[in-house]
Protein backbone atom coordinates (compact mmCIF):
# COMPACT_ATOMS: atom_id res chain seq x y z
CA UNK A 1 0.00 0.00 0.00
CA UNK A 2 1.68 2.93 -1.27
CA UNK A 3 1.07 6.47 -0.50
CA UNK A 4 -1.41 6.78 -3.94
CA UNK A 5 -4.42 5.23 -4.72
CA UNK A 6 -4.24 2.03 -7.05
CA UNK A 7 -6.37 0.83 -9.79
CA UNK A 8 -4.74 -2.37 -10.37
CA UNK A 9 -7.47 -4.16 -8.77
CA UNK A 10 -6.91 -8.36 -7.97
CA UNK A 11 -10.50 -10.38 -8.05
CA UNK A 12 -9.73 -10.49 -4.20
CA UNK A 13 -12.12 -8.26 -3.46
CA UNK A 14 -14.79 -11.23 -3.85
CA UNK A 15 -13.51 -12.02 -0.40
CA UNK A 16 -14.91 -8.73 0.57
CA UNK A 17 -18.06 -9.58 -0.94
CA UNK A 18 -18.42 -12.89 0.32
CA UNK A 19 -17.84 -11.70 4.04
CA UNK A 20 -21.22 -9.60 3.21
CA UNK A 21 -23.38 -12.36 1.77
CA UNK A 22 -22.25 -14.50 4.92
CA UNK A 23 -23.51 -11.39 6.92
CA UNK A 24 -26.69 -11.51 4.75
CA UNK A 25 -27.12 -15.33 4.93
CA UNK A 26 -28.26 -15.25 8.50
CA UNK A 27 -30.27 -12.21 8.49
CA UNK A 28 -31.98 -12.73 5.19
CA UNK A 29 -35.75 -12.79 6.31
CA UNK A 30 -35.92 -9.61 7.17
CA UNK A 31 -33.92 -8.54 4.13
CA UNK A 32 -36.70 -9.69 1.92
CA UNK A 33 -39.25 -8.11 3.66
CA UNK A 34 -39.28 -4.50 2.25
CA UNK A 35 -38.93 -5.30 -1.02
CA UNK A 36 -41.80 -8.32 -0.76
CA UNK A 37 -44.16 -5.65 1.07
CA UNK A 38 -43.10 -1.94 -0.48
CA UNK A 39 -44.46 -2.45 -3.82
CA UNK A 40 -48.21 -4.29 -1.96
CA UNK A 41 -48.39 -0.85 -0.06
CA UNK A 42 -47.48 1.19 -2.80
CA UNK A 43 -50.28 -0.57 -5.54
CA UNK A 44 -52.53 -0.34 -2.67
CA UNK A 45 -52.01 3.37 -2.07
CA UNK A 46 -51.73 4.68 -5.49
CA UNK A 47 -53.53 1.69 -7.54
CA UNK A 48 -56.93 2.15 -4.96
CA UNK A 49 -56.52 5.41 -3.87
CA UNK A 50 -54.79 7.91 -5.94
CA UNK A 51 -54.92 5.94 -9.41
CA UNK A 52 -58.60 6.82 -9.61
CA UNK A 53 -58.65 10.50 -9.39
CA UNK A 54 -55.21 10.25 -12.02
CA UNK A 55 -56.84 8.08 -14.18
CA UNK A 56 -54.83 6.73 -17.45
CA UNK A 57 -51.39 8.19 -18.50
CA UNK A 58 -49.96 8.18 -22.19
CA UNK A 59 -46.71 6.92 -22.51
CA UNK A 60 -44.91 5.53 -26.15
CA UNK A 61 -48.63 5.65 -27.54
CA UNK A 62 -50.01 3.60 -25.24
CA UNK A 63 -52.41 4.30 -22.22
CA UNK A 64 -51.06 2.84 -19.20
CA UNK A 65 -53.03 2.50 -15.57
CA UNK A 66 -51.11 4.91 -13.12
CA UNK A 67 -50.10 1.83 -11.03
CA UNK A 68 -48.70 0.09 -14.34
CA UNK A 69 -46.77 3.37 -14.95
CA UNK A 70 -45.48 3.88 -11.52
CA UNK A 71 -44.16 0.38 -10.63
CA UNK A 72 -41.34 0.25 -12.73
CA UNK A 73 -40.05 3.21 -11.42
CA UNK A 74 -40.68 1.85 -8.18
CA UNK A 75 -38.10 -0.93 -8.60
CA UNK A 76 -35.60 1.80 -10.30
CA UNK A 77 -36.01 3.77 -6.59
CA UNK A 78 -35.28 0.53 -5.00
CA UNK A 79 -32.15 -0.24 -6.98
CA UNK A 80 -30.95 3.61 -5.56
CA UNK A 81 -31.81 2.90 -2.07
CA UNK A 82 -30.50 -0.52 -1.88
CA UNK A 83 -27.10 0.72 -2.94
CA UNK A 84 -27.11 3.94 -1.90
CA UNK A 85 -28.02 3.00 1.86
CA UNK A 86 -25.43 0.21 1.78
CA UNK A 87 -22.70 2.10 0.52
CA UNK A 88 -23.53 5.26 3.19
CA UNK A 89 -24.36 3.97 6.17
CA UNK A 90 -23.87 0.10 6.07
CA UNK A 91 -20.19 1.01 4.93
CA UNK A 92 -19.84 3.63 7.33
CA UNK A 93 -20.35 1.80 10.06
CA UNK A 94 -18.52 -0.82 8.95
CA UNK A 95 -15.50 0.59 8.54
CA UNK A 96 -15.85 3.64 11.21
CA UNK A 97 -17.52 1.81 14.32
CA UNK A 98 -16.51 -1.70 13.92
CA UNK A 99 -13.12 -1.08 12.29
CA UNK A 100 -13.88 -4.21 9.86
CA UNK A 101 -11.90 -2.48 7.28
CA UNK A 102 -8.96 -2.17 9.38
CA UNK A 103 -8.85 -5.65 9.94
CA UNK A 104 -8.70 -6.45 6.33
CA UNK A 105 -6.52 -4.32 5.79
CA UNK A 106 -3.93 -6.46 7.92
CA UNK A 107 -4.71 -9.56 4.91
CA UNK A 108 -3.22 -9.44 1.68
CA UNK A 109 -6.17 -7.05 0.62
CA UNK A 110 -5.88 -3.65 -0.32
CA UNK A 111 -8.22 -0.76 0.74
CA UNK A 112 -8.99 -0.30 -2.72
CA UNK A 113 -9.95 -4.24 -3.33
CA UNK A 114 -11.99 -3.56 0.26
CA UNK A 115 -14.50 -0.59 -1.27
CA UNK A 116 -14.41 -2.64 -4.94
CA UNK A 117 -16.20 -5.44 -2.87
CA UNK A 118 -18.04 -3.33 -0.68
CA UNK A 119 -19.70 -1.17 -4.03
CA UNK A 120 -20.11 -4.62 -5.73
CA UNK A 121 -21.74 -5.90 -2.74
CA UNK A 122 -24.31 -2.71 -2.36
CA UNK A 123 -25.23 -3.65 -6.46
CA UNK A 124 -25.55 -7.43 -5.37
CA UNK A 125 -28.12 -5.81 -2.91
CA UNK A 126 -29.95 -3.80 -5.53
CA UNK A 127 -30.30 -6.76 -7.74
CA UNK A 128 -31.61 -8.93 -5.23
CA UNK A 129 -34.07 -6.32 -4.09
CA UNK A 130 -34.80 -5.45 -7.45
CA UNK A 131 -35.48 -9.48 -8.52
CA UNK A 132 -38.12 -9.51 -5.49
CA UNK A 133 -40.22 -7.07 -6.74
CA UNK A 134 -39.93 -7.85 -10.31
CA UNK A 135 -41.64 -11.16 -8.59
CA UNK A 136 -44.16 -9.12 -6.85
CA UNK A 137 -45.21 -7.19 -9.59
CA UNK A 138 -45.44 -9.80 -12.17
CA UNK A 139 -48.23 -11.34 -9.59
CA UNK A 140 -50.13 -8.23 -10.43
CA UNK A 141 -49.38 -8.37 -14.06
CA UNK A 142 -47.86 -5.28 -14.22
CA UNK A 143 -44.49 -6.52 -15.86
CA UNK A 144 -44.03 -7.34 -19.65
CA UNK A 145 -41.99 -10.15 -20.41
CA UNK A 146 -39.42 -10.85 -21.85
CA UNK A 147 -38.13 -7.33 -22.30
CA UNK A 148 -38.91 -6.47 -18.35
CA UNK A 149 -35.69 -9.04 -17.50
CA UNK A 150 -33.38 -6.75 -18.51
CA UNK A 151 -34.32 -5.10 -15.49
CA UNK A 152 -32.60 -7.52 -13.57
CA UNK A 153 -28.53 -6.49 -14.60
CA UNK A 154 -29.93 -3.18 -15.09
CA UNK A 155 -30.07 -3.35 -11.27
CA UNK A 156 -26.74 -4.76 -11.07
CA UNK A 157 -25.23 -1.57 -13.14
CA UNK A 158 -27.45 1.21 -11.41
CA UNK A 159 -26.52 -0.69 -7.99
CA UNK A 160 -22.47 0.18 -9.02
CA UNK A 161 -23.50 3.90 -10.05
CA UNK A 162 -25.51 4.64 -6.74
CA UNK A 163 -23.25 2.28 -5.16
CA UNK A 164 -20.15 4.59 -6.36
CA UNK A 165 -21.22 7.83 -5.50
CA UNK A 166 -22.22 6.44 -1.90
CA UNK A 167 -19.28 5.37 -1.04
CA UNK A 168 -17.88 8.52 -2.27
CA UNK A 169 -19.69 10.29 0.40
CA UNK A 170 -18.72 7.98 2.88
CA UNK A 171 -14.95 8.79 2.28
CA UNK A 172 -16.04 12.43 2.68
CA UNK A 173 -18.60 12.35 5.16
CA UNK A 174 -16.68 13.43 8.88
CA UNK A 175 -19.33 11.84 10.84
CA UNK A 176 -22.75 9.49 10.39
CA UNK A 177 -25.59 12.45 10.78
CA UNK A 178 -23.75 14.19 7.84
CA UNK A 179 -25.48 11.62 5.83
CA UNK A 180 -28.75 13.46 5.88
CA UNK A 181 -27.03 16.40 3.81
CA UNK A 182 -26.52 14.26 0.55
CA UNK A 183 -30.24 12.38 1.63
CA UNK A 184 -31.55 15.72 1.68
CA UNK A 185 -30.26 17.39 -1.07
CA UNK A 186 -29.26 14.63 -4.06
CA UNK A 187 -31.16 11.81 -3.24
CA UNK A 188 -34.83 13.21 -2.11
CA UNK A 189 -35.24 15.17 -5.10
CA UNK A 190 -33.84 12.61 -7.18
CA UNK A 191 -36.93 10.77 -5.54
CA UNK A 192 -39.46 12.75 -6.40
CA UNK A 193 -38.19 14.57 -9.87
CA UNK A 194 -36.75 11.94 -11.99
CA UNK A 195 -39.81 10.57 -13.68
CA UNK A 196 -40.52 8.77 -10.92
CA UNK A 197 -44.46 9.42 -9.81
CA UNK A 198 -45.09 11.52 -12.96
CA UNK A 199 -43.88 11.83 -16.35
CA UNK A 200 -40.96 14.55 -16.77
CA UNK A 201 -42.50 16.47 -19.24
CA UNK A 202 -45.11 17.90 -16.89
CA UNK A 203 -42.06 19.72 -15.31
CA UNK A 204 -41.43 23.25 -17.04
CA UNK A 205 -38.53 22.96 -19.36
CA UNK A 206 -35.50 24.29 -16.90
CA UNK A 207 -36.21 21.54 -14.68
CA UNK A 208 -36.90 18.66 -17.98
CA UNK A 209 -33.03 19.59 -18.60
CA UNK A 210 -32.55 19.48 -14.98
CA UNK A 211 -33.80 16.35 -14.04
CA UNK A 212 -31.65 14.76 -17.08
CA UNK A 213 -28.63 15.14 -14.76
CA UNK A 214 -30.38 13.11 -12.48
CA UNK A 215 -29.38 9.36 -12.30
CA UNK A 216 -32.28 8.65 -11.15
CA UNK A 217 -34.06 10.06 -14.16
CA UNK A 218 -31.71 7.65 -16.63
CA UNK A 219 -32.71 4.56 -14.47
CA UNK A 220 -36.12 5.25 -14.38
CA UNK A 221 -36.41 5.78 -18.02
CA UNK A 222 -35.27 2.52 -18.51
CA UNK A 223 -37.30 0.58 -16.11
CA UNK A 224 -39.96 2.11 -17.39
CA UNK A 225 -39.71 1.18 -21.01
CA UNK A 226 -38.66 -2.23 -19.85
CA UNK A 227 -40.85 -3.17 -17.44
CA UNK A 228 -43.40 -2.32 -20.03
CA UNK A 229 -41.81 -4.56 -22.96
CA UNK A 230 -39.98 -1.36 -24.72
CA UNK A 231 -36.84 -1.42 -26.54
CA UNK A 232 -35.06 1.13 -28.62
CA UNK A 233 -31.83 2.26 -29.84
CA UNK A 234 -32.32 5.67 -27.96
CA UNK A 235 -32.02 3.48 -24.23
CA UNK A 236 -28.79 3.20 -25.10
CA UNK A 237 -27.88 7.14 -23.93
CA UNK A 238 -29.31 6.13 -20.68
CA UNK A 239 -27.55 3.43 -20.34
CA UNK A 240 -24.53 5.47 -21.42
CA UNK A 241 -25.14 7.73 -18.95
CA UNK A 242 -24.88 5.17 -15.81
CA UNK A 243 -21.70 3.74 -17.05
CA UNK A 244 -20.26 7.12 -17.53
CA UNK A 245 -21.68 7.98 -14.02
CA UNK A 246 -20.26 4.80 -12.42
CA UNK A 247 -16.53 5.56 -13.89
CA UNK A 248 -16.77 8.84 -12.76
CA UNK A 249 -17.61 7.69 -9.16
CA UNK A 250 -16.01 4.42 -8.79
CA UNK A 251 -12.49 5.92 -9.01
CA UNK A 252 -13.11 9.14 -7.16
CA UNK A 253 -14.65 6.56 -4.22
CA UNK A 254 -11.54 4.34 -4.43
CA UNK A 255 -9.52 8.03 -4.12
CA UNK A 256 -11.36 9.40 -1.25
CA UNK A 257 -11.61 6.30 0.93
CA UNK A 258 -7.59 5.78 0.53
CA UNK A 259 -7.43 9.21 1.40
CA UNK A 260 -9.44 8.43 4.23
CA UNK A 261 -7.75 5.31 5.30
CA UNK A 262 -4.16 5.04 4.67
CA UNK A 263 -1.81 7.15 6.64
CA UNK B 1 16.68 -9.84 -2.06
CA UNK B 2 16.10 -12.07 0.66
CA UNK B 3 18.91 -14.15 -0.42
CA UNK B 4 21.81 -11.71 -0.63
CA UNK B 5 20.66 -9.92 2.63
CA UNK B 6 21.12 -13.32 3.89
CA UNK B 7 24.55 -13.79 2.33
CA UNK B 8 25.96 -10.39 3.62
CA UNK B 9 25.40 -10.97 6.89
CA UNK B 10 27.20 -14.39 7.29
CA UNK B 11 29.74 -12.30 5.68
CA UNK B 12 29.93 -10.03 7.93
CA UNK B 13 29.56 -11.87 11.59
CA UNK B 14 30.34 -15.73 12.55
CA UNK B 15 28.54 -15.03 15.69
CA UNK B 16 26.04 -17.74 15.83
CA UNK B 17 23.03 -15.61 16.58
CA UNK B 18 23.55 -13.24 14.25
CA UNK B 19 23.32 -15.77 11.34
CA UNK B 20 19.96 -16.13 11.98
CA UNK B 21 17.98 -14.02 9.36
CA UNK B 22 16.32 -10.87 10.29
CA UNK B 23 12.42 -10.93 9.52
CA UNK B 24 12.59 -6.39 10.22
CA UNK B 25 15.14 -4.66 9.23
CA UNK B 26 14.58 -0.93 9.37
CA UNK B 27 17.37 1.90 8.53
CA UNK B 28 16.99 5.54 9.36
CA UNK B 29 13.09 4.97 8.84
CA UNK B 30 10.98 8.21 9.37
CA UNK B 31 7.18 8.90 9.16
CA UNK B 32 5.98 12.58 9.30
CA UNK B 33 2.51 13.91 9.44
CA UNK B 34 2.68 17.24 8.19
CA UNK B 35 5.11 19.24 10.82
CA UNK B 36 4.79 16.34 13.11
CA UNK B 37 7.64 14.14 13.32
CA UNK B 38 6.21 10.52 14.29
CA UNK B 39 9.37 8.22 13.93
CA UNK B 40 13.03 10.11 13.31
CA UNK B 41 15.72 7.99 11.97
CA UNK B 42 14.97 5.18 13.37
CA UNK B 43 17.31 1.81 12.72
CA UNK B 44 16.68 -1.84 14.13
CA UNK B 45 16.51 -5.41 13.24
CA UNK B 46 14.49 -8.03 14.53
CA UNK B 47 16.01 -11.61 14.43
CA UNK B 48 13.65 -14.61 12.62
CA UNK B 49 12.35 -16.37 16.31
CA UNK B 50 12.86 -13.86 18.74
CA UNK B 51 10.54 -11.72 20.85
CA UNK B 52 11.72 -8.04 20.28
CA UNK B 53 9.42 -5.23 21.75
CA UNK B 54 9.21 -1.56 21.33
CA UNK B 55 8.39 0.48 24.71
CA UNK B 56 7.74 4.33 24.99
CA UNK B 57 5.22 6.53 26.30
CA UNK B 58 2.18 7.37 24.58
CA UNK B 59 2.94 9.63 21.68
CA UNK B 60 6.43 8.30 21.66
CA UNK B 61 5.73 6.45 17.82
CA UNK B 62 5.34 3.28 18.54
CA UNK B 63 1.95 2.54 16.78
CA UNK B 64 3.11 4.36 13.59
CA UNK B 65 6.37 2.25 13.43
CA UNK B 66 4.73 -0.89 13.21
CA UNK B 67 1.88 0.69 11.35
CA UNK B 68 4.21 1.15 8.85
CA UNK B 69 5.43 -3.04 9.47
CA UNK B 70 1.80 -3.85 8.29
CA UNK B 71 1.42 -1.63 6.15
CA UNK B 72 -1.11 0.65 7.22
CA UNK B 73 1.10 4.07 6.85
CA UNK B 74 3.80 4.35 3.82
CA UNK B 75 6.89 5.01 4.75
CA UNK B 76 8.50 9.11 4.74
CA UNK B 77 11.99 8.45 4.40
CA UNK B 78 14.52 5.55 5.29
CA UNK B 79 13.85 1.97 4.26
CA UNK B 80 12.02 -0.71 6.29
CA UNK B 81 12.32 -4.22 4.85
CA UNK B 82 10.21 -6.96 6.15
CA UNK B 83 11.49 -10.75 5.25
CA UNK B 84 14.33 -8.76 3.08
CA UNK B 85 10.85 -7.51 1.26
CA UNK B 86 10.64 -3.70 0.66
CA UNK B 87 7.28 -2.51 2.26
CA UNK B 88 6.75 0.15 -0.90
CA UNK B 89 7.00 -2.75 -3.22
CA UNK B 90 5.82 -5.97 -1.76
CA UNK B 91 3.36 -5.23 0.51
CA UNK B 92 0.84 -7.90 -0.26
CA UNK B 93 3.23 -10.80 -0.13
CA UNK B 94 4.82 -9.27 3.45
CA UNK B 95 1.12 -8.97 4.63
CA UNK B 96 0.33 -12.53 3.52
CA UNK B 97 3.23 -13.78 5.92
CA UNK B 98 2.32 -11.21 8.34
CA UNK B 99 -0.10 -12.09 11.73
CA UNK B 100 -1.53 -8.66 13.11
CA UNK B 101 -3.47 -7.85 16.63
CA UNK B 102 -4.20 -4.38 16.21
CA UNK B 103 -4.95 -2.65 19.28
CA UNK B 104 -8.59 -2.42 19.00
CA UNK B 105 -10.14 -5.64 19.35
CA UNK B 106 -11.95 -4.88 15.53
CA UNK B 107 -13.50 -8.50 15.45
CA UNK B 108 -16.32 -8.57 13.57
CA UNK B 109 -19.71 -7.86 15.03
CA UNK B 110 -21.95 -9.52 12.76
CA UNK B 111 -20.40 -12.95 13.17
CA UNK B 112 -19.68 -15.41 15.56
CA UNK B 113 -16.41 -16.97 16.72
CA UNK B 114 -15.93 -20.01 14.39
CA UNK B 115 -16.82 -17.65 11.27
CA UNK B 116 -14.35 -14.54 12.41
CA UNK B 117 -11.46 -16.63 11.98
CA UNK B 118 -12.99 -18.91 8.47
CA UNK B 119 -13.98 -15.47 6.99
CA UNK B 120 -10.65 -14.15 7.99
CA UNK B 121 -8.86 -17.00 6.66
CA UNK B 122 -10.76 -15.76 3.26
CA UNK B 123 -8.95 -12.94 3.04
CA UNK B 124 -5.79 -15.32 2.92
CA UNK B 125 -7.25 -17.63 0.14
CA UNK B 126 -7.27 -20.30 2.36
CA UNK B 127 -9.50 -23.20 0.86
CA UNK B 128 -12.58 -23.71 3.10
CA UNK B 129 -11.95 -27.17 4.66
CA UNK B 130 -8.11 -26.32 5.65
CA UNK B 131 -9.68 -23.08 7.16
CA UNK B 132 -12.23 -24.78 9.15
CA UNK B 133 -9.43 -27.12 10.49
CA UNK B 134 -7.68 -24.34 11.37
CA UNK B 135 -9.70 -22.44 12.86
CA UNK B 136 -11.10 -25.12 15.20
CA UNK B 137 -7.68 -26.14 16.39
CA UNK B 138 -6.86 -22.12 17.18
CA UNK B 139 -10.00 -22.14 18.99
CA UNK B 140 -8.45 -24.77 21.28
CA UNK B 141 -4.94 -23.33 21.44
CA UNK B 142 -7.01 -20.01 23.27
CA UNK B 143 -9.46 -21.78 25.02
CA UNK B 144 -12.56 -20.80 23.09
CA UNK B 145 -13.80 -23.89 21.77
CA UNK B 146 -17.04 -24.02 24.01
CA UNK B 147 -17.95 -20.25 22.54
CA UNK B 148 -18.05 -21.02 19.02
CA UNK B 149 -21.34 -20.24 18.43
CA UNK B 150 -21.45 -17.23 20.36
CA UNK B 151 -21.38 -13.61 18.57
CA UNK B 152 -17.89 -12.18 19.31
CA UNK B 153 -19.14 -9.33 20.92
CA UNK B 154 -20.62 -11.48 23.80
CA UNK B 155 -17.51 -12.28 24.85
CA UNK B 156 -15.11 -10.72 27.86
CA UNK B 157 -12.79 -8.66 27.60
CA UNK B 158 -9.89 -11.24 28.04
CA UNK B 159 -11.48 -13.68 25.43
CA UNK B 160 -11.97 -10.79 22.66
CA UNK B 161 -8.10 -10.64 23.15
CA UNK B 162 -7.46 -14.13 22.50
CA UNK B 163 -10.29 -14.28 19.80
CA UNK B 164 -7.87 -11.56 18.04
CA UNK B 165 -4.81 -13.36 18.55
CA UNK B 166 -6.04 -16.56 17.04
CA UNK B 167 -6.98 -14.93 14.17
CA UNK B 168 -3.65 -13.41 13.81
CA UNK B 169 -2.62 -16.56 13.82
CA UNK B 170 -5.01 -18.05 11.34
CA UNK B 171 -2.54 -17.81 8.28
CA UNK B 172 0.19 -19.73 9.78
CA UNK B 173 2.65 -16.58 10.04
CA UNK B 174 6.12 -16.23 10.30
CA UNK B 175 5.45 -12.68 12.17
CA UNK B 176 3.01 -11.89 14.28
CA UNK B 177 2.77 -8.22 15.36
CA UNK B 178 0.87 -7.22 18.47
CA UNK B 179 0.02 -3.62 19.28
CA UNK B 180 -0.45 -3.90 23.25
CA UNK B 181 -1.82 -7.31 23.61
CA UNK B 182 -3.20 -6.69 26.60
CA UNK B 183 -4.12 -3.42 27.62
CA UNK B 184 -7.36 -3.33 29.99
CA UNK B 185 -7.08 -6.64 30.92
CA UNK B 186 -7.76 -8.49 34.25
CA UNK B 187 -4.41 -10.13 35.82
CA UNK B 188 -6.00 -13.45 34.83
CA UNK B 189 -6.55 -12.29 31.18
CA UNK B 190 -3.35 -11.19 31.05
CA UNK B 191 -1.74 -14.35 31.99
CA UNK B 192 -3.52 -16.39 30.27
CA UNK B 193 -2.64 -14.28 26.80
CA UNK B 194 1.34 -14.39 28.01
CA UNK B 195 0.80 -18.13 28.31
CA UNK B 196 -0.24 -18.38 24.83
CA UNK B 197 2.19 -16.14 24.04
CA UNK B 198 4.84 -17.92 25.44
CA UNK B 199 3.85 -21.04 24.01
CA UNK B 200 4.24 -19.33 20.32
CA UNK B 201 7.64 -18.07 20.83
CA UNK B 202 8.99 -21.41 22.12
CA UNK B 203 7.52 -22.62 18.58
CA UNK B 204 10.07 -19.99 17.42
CA UNK B 205 7.49 -17.81 16.07
CA UNK B 206 9.10 -14.31 15.51
CA UNK B 207 6.99 -11.91 17.06
CA UNK B 208 6.99 -7.55 17.33
CA UNK B 209 5.37 -6.18 20.23
CA UNK B 210 4.82 -2.60 21.86
CA UNK B 211 3.01 -2.42 25.09
CA UNK B 212 3.19 0.05 28.15
CA UNK B 213 3.71 -2.96 30.67
CA UNK B 214 7.22 -3.61 32.01
CA UNK B 215 6.52 -6.68 33.28
CA UNK B 216 5.20 -7.95 30.42
CA UNK B 217 8.60 -6.98 28.31
CA UNK B 218 10.72 -8.44 30.80
CA UNK B 219 8.78 -11.58 30.79
CA UNK B 220 8.14 -12.03 26.85
CA UNK B 221 10.63 -9.86 25.47
CA UNK B 222 14.24 -11.49 24.39
CA UNK B 223 15.44 -7.43 23.46
CA UNK B 224 13.33 -4.17 23.24
CA UNK B 225 13.81 -0.99 22.63
CA UNK B 226 12.98 2.26 24.47
CA UNK B 227 11.49 4.74 22.36
CA UNK B 228 10.53 8.34 23.08
CA UNK B 229 9.79 11.62 21.02
CA UNK B 230 10.37 9.43 17.84
CA UNK B 231 13.59 8.18 18.77
CA UNK B 232 15.11 5.13 20.08
CA UNK B 233 16.97 5.60 23.40
CA UNK B 234 18.14 2.45 24.28
CA UNK B 235 18.03 -1.31 22.59
CA UNK B 236 18.96 -4.36 24.29
CA UNK B 237 18.04 -7.14 26.36
CA UNK B 238 15.82 -6.43 29.36
CA UNK B 239 18.53 -8.08 31.92
CA UNK B 240 21.49 -5.54 30.18
CA UNK B 241 19.48 -2.72 30.52
CA UNK B 242 18.70 -2.91 34.05
CA UNK B 243 22.31 -3.67 34.79
CA UNK B 244 23.69 -1.01 32.61
CA UNK B 245 21.20 1.91 33.82
CA UNK B 246 20.03 1.53 36.98
CA UNK B 247 22.27 -2.15 38.50
CA UNK B 248 21.37 -4.26 40.92
CA UNK B 249 18.84 -2.67 43.54
CA UNK B 250 16.78 0.01 44.67
CA UNK B 251 16.27 2.01 47.80
CA UNK B 252 13.05 3.64 47.78
CA UNK B 253 13.04 6.25 50.42
CA UNK B 254 9.23 8.07 51.49
CA UNK B 255 9.71 11.21 52.81
CA UNK B 256 13.89 11.54 53.39
CA UNK B 257 15.35 13.36 56.67
CA UNK B 258 17.33 16.36 55.86
CA UNK B 259 20.19 14.06 57.78
CA UNK B 260 19.58 11.22 55.34
CA UNK B 261 19.73 13.54 52.07
CA UNK B 262 23.59 14.41 53.86
CA UNK B 263 24.57 11.44 53.73
CA UNK B 264 23.70 10.62 49.95
CA UNK B 265 25.35 13.72 49.13
CA UNK B 266 28.29 12.87 50.85
CA UNK B 267 28.66 9.49 50.04
CA UNK B 268 28.62 10.51 46.43
CA UNK B 269 25.44 7.48 45.23
CA UNK B 270 23.25 8.22 42.41
CA UNK B 271 20.25 8.80 43.33
CA UNK B 272 16.49 10.83 41.74
CA UNK B 273 14.81 13.07 43.91
CA UNK B 274 11.03 12.63 43.04
CA UNK B 275 9.45 15.13 45.50
CA UNK B 276 8.64 12.99 48.21
CA UNK B 277 10.35 10.27 47.59
CA UNK B 278 13.96 9.50 47.13
CA UNK B 279 15.09 6.81 44.64
CA UNK B 280 18.22 5.53 45.34
CA UNK B 281 20.27 3.59 42.51
CA UNK B 282 23.01 0.96 44.08
CA UNK B 283 25.42 -1.97 43.15
CA UNK B 284 25.49 -3.35 46.47
CA UNK B 285 22.08 -2.77 48.05
CA UNK B 286 22.21 -4.83 50.79
CA UNK B 287 24.88 -3.24 52.99
CA UNK B 288 23.79 0.09 52.14
CA UNK B 289 20.33 -0.58 52.74
CA UNK B 290 21.32 -1.48 56.66
CA UNK B 291 23.72 1.12 56.75
CA UNK B 292 20.71 3.46 56.01
CA UNK B 293 17.58 2.13 57.42
CA UNK B 294 19.56 1.71 60.99
CA UNK B 295 20.58 5.06 60.65
CA UNK B 296 18.24 7.32 59.04
CA UNK B 297 15.60 6.28 58.75
CA UNK B 298 13.70 3.17 60.71
CA UNK B 299 10.23 2.84 58.32
CA UNK B 300 9.57 3.58 54.87
CA UNK B 301 12.83 2.60 53.42
CA UNK B 302 12.54 -0.16 51.27
CA UNK B 303 15.39 -2.32 49.15
CA UNK B 304 13.94 -3.80 46.46
CA UNK B 305 15.36 -5.55 42.51
CA UNK B 306 16.15 -2.80 40.11
CA UNK B 307 13.24 -3.42 37.04
CA UNK B 308 12.69 -2.78 34.03
CA UNK B 309 10.78 0.07 34.73
CA UNK B 310 13.37 2.05 36.39
CA UNK B 311 15.53 2.12 32.82
CA UNK B 312 12.04 3.26 31.32
CA UNK B 313 11.14 5.78 33.87
CA UNK B 314 15.25 7.37 34.24
CA UNK B 315 15.20 7.63 30.50
CA UNK B 316 11.84 8.73 29.47
CA UNK B 317 11.21 10.85 32.72
CA UNK B 318 8.90 11.35 34.89
CA UNK B 319 6.48 14.13 33.52
CA UNK B 320 3.18 13.17 31.95
CA UNK B 321 2.45 12.40 28.47
CA UNK B 322 -0.96 13.63 27.40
Amino acid sequence: MTGRVSFRISKRFIRVWQRNLTVYQKTWKISFIPPLLEPLFYILAFGVGLGVLVGKIHYNNIEVSYVGFIAPALIAITIMYNAFFENTFASFVRMYYQKTFDAIMATPLSVEEIITGEIIWGATKSLIAASIMLGIMSLFGLITYPVGLLIIPLAFLGGVAFGSVGMFFTGMVPSIEIFNLPIFLFITPMFLFSGTFFPVENLPAWAQGLSLLFPLTHLVKLTRAFGLGFTSIELLWSVLYLLTFSLIFFPLALFVMHRRLIK
Amino acid sequence: MFRSSHKAMRVKTTDQEEEREHVIEAEGLRKTFGDFVAVDDVSFKVRQGECFGILGPNGAGKTSMIRMIYGFSPITGGSLRVFGIDVSRGLRKIKSRVGVCQQENNLDPDLDVLKNLEVYARYFDIPRKEAHNRAEELLEFIGLDHRKKARSTELSGGMMRRLVIARALINSPDLVILDEPTTGLDPQSRHQVWDRLEKLRSQGLSILMTTHYMDEASRLCDRLIIMDHGRILVLGEPIDLIRKYVGQNIIEVAEPSKELRAYIQSEGLEYEDVGPRLIIYSEDGEDLFHEMSNNYCREGCTLRMATLEDVFLKLTGRDLRE
